[in-house]
């Protein structure tokens, strides 16, 4: 098994995170891009799990189930916190906040204006 | 070139191949099902890795619970259905950024390793992985269960404007709007919105 193919693989992905994350206005496509470079660093993990001998056998494999489990964290507070945004402001553009005036009147959800027609 | 590396390559293709779609669609919810693709080849990596566990975990996880979350975040913010132009900032400092890290990080690697070969451990199968966690590593798995719990709460509270709010909050809030009845029913009903959005 050659190791550079998997850490290759590994560097493209997180490079394409950074740039999802960069790139989108959507929070909800930022944090598509957040799980990209996670998945990157998991593949990181593993790969190294089977290039080196550790003291400890697997704990690249352990570490990725760790932070698996940050990733689930992650995505359930983040999009409680986009689902929150949203209703305070209608819409989820990460690059339209307007953090200077008072937010809309907590709207409930099924009286958002639809999106187009603002 | 094994058989091996063969299967890495290919799954690695699909893996760049369908991120480069996650990140570059104009369809949202395209966006989530190229994710999918995209986590599902990792997890065809883990596989040929010999990270058996993580492999499968990564499939419940990730595949089952991470993307419908965020399909499901799609659908709550009324995304439109279809192509939408308004989904991106303009390019070129993330291109740079992002190509700079991916191809550096790549460059990196590659000095790093060149074309050396490895032997496969064993299987990191359930039995082998459960005893490095619960014998090595017992103490961060238990303040991991501290922070899933931690999280679970925060997102519920987050979730639920009305947890928290104090009675004369409320008020001056209701106060404002001056055509508003009074009475704290927009509460009760933006609570309810986010008792769906928690699920």
């Amino acid at each position: 098994m050659r190791p550079v193919i998997p850490y290759v693989t590994a560097a493209l992905l997180f490079g394409l995170g950074v740039y999802g994350v960069l790139r989108r206005r959507n929070a909800v496509l930022v944090l598509m891009g957040v799980e990209l470079m996670l998945n990157a660093v998991n593949l990181i993990l593993i790969t190294a799990d089977t290039t080196t001998r550790a003291l400890l056998p697997h704990s690249g494999q352990v570490f990725a189930l760790f932070v698996i489990v940050l990733a689930a964290a992650e995505i359930g507070v983040g999009l409680a916190i986009v689902l929150q945004l949203y209703r305070m402001r209608a819409s989820v553009a990460v690059d339209e906040v307007p953090l200077d005036t008072a937010p809309l009147d907590e709207v409930p959800m099924d009286k958002v204006p639809m999106e187009g027609q603002r | 070139m094994t058989g091996v590396d063969v299967l890495l390559l290919a799954l690695g293709a699909v893996a760049v191949g369908s991120g480069v779609f996650v990140v570059s669609t104009r369809h949202l919810v395209r966006a989530g099902l190229y994710l999918v693709v995209c986590l599902g080849a990792v997890a065809g990596m883990y596989l040929v890795l010999t990270a058996e566990l993580v492999a499968w975990v990564q499939v419940l996880i990730y595949v089952g619970a991470v993307v419908v979350l965020l399909l499901f975040a799609v659908m709550l913010t009324r995304a439109p259905i279809g192509a939408s132009d308004d989904l991106d900032r303009p390019g070129w400092p993330a291109a740079l950024i992002g190509g700079g890290v991916g191809l550096g990080l790549a460059a990196l690697l590659i000095d790093a390793f060149r074309w050396t070969t490895v032997e496969l451990p064993e299987a990191g199968t359930a039995e082998r992985i459960g005893e490095q966690v619960f014998a090595s590593w017992v103490l961060p798995f238990e303040v991991l269960s501290i922070l899933l719990l931690s999280a679970l709460v925060g997102a519920i509270v987050l979730s639920r404007p009305d947890i928290g709010r104090t009675p004369g909050d409320s008020a001056a809030r209701d106060r404002t709007p001056g055509d508003r009845p009074a009475g704290d029913e927009p509460a009760e009903r933006a609570g309810s919105g986010g008792e769906g959005g928690a699920r």
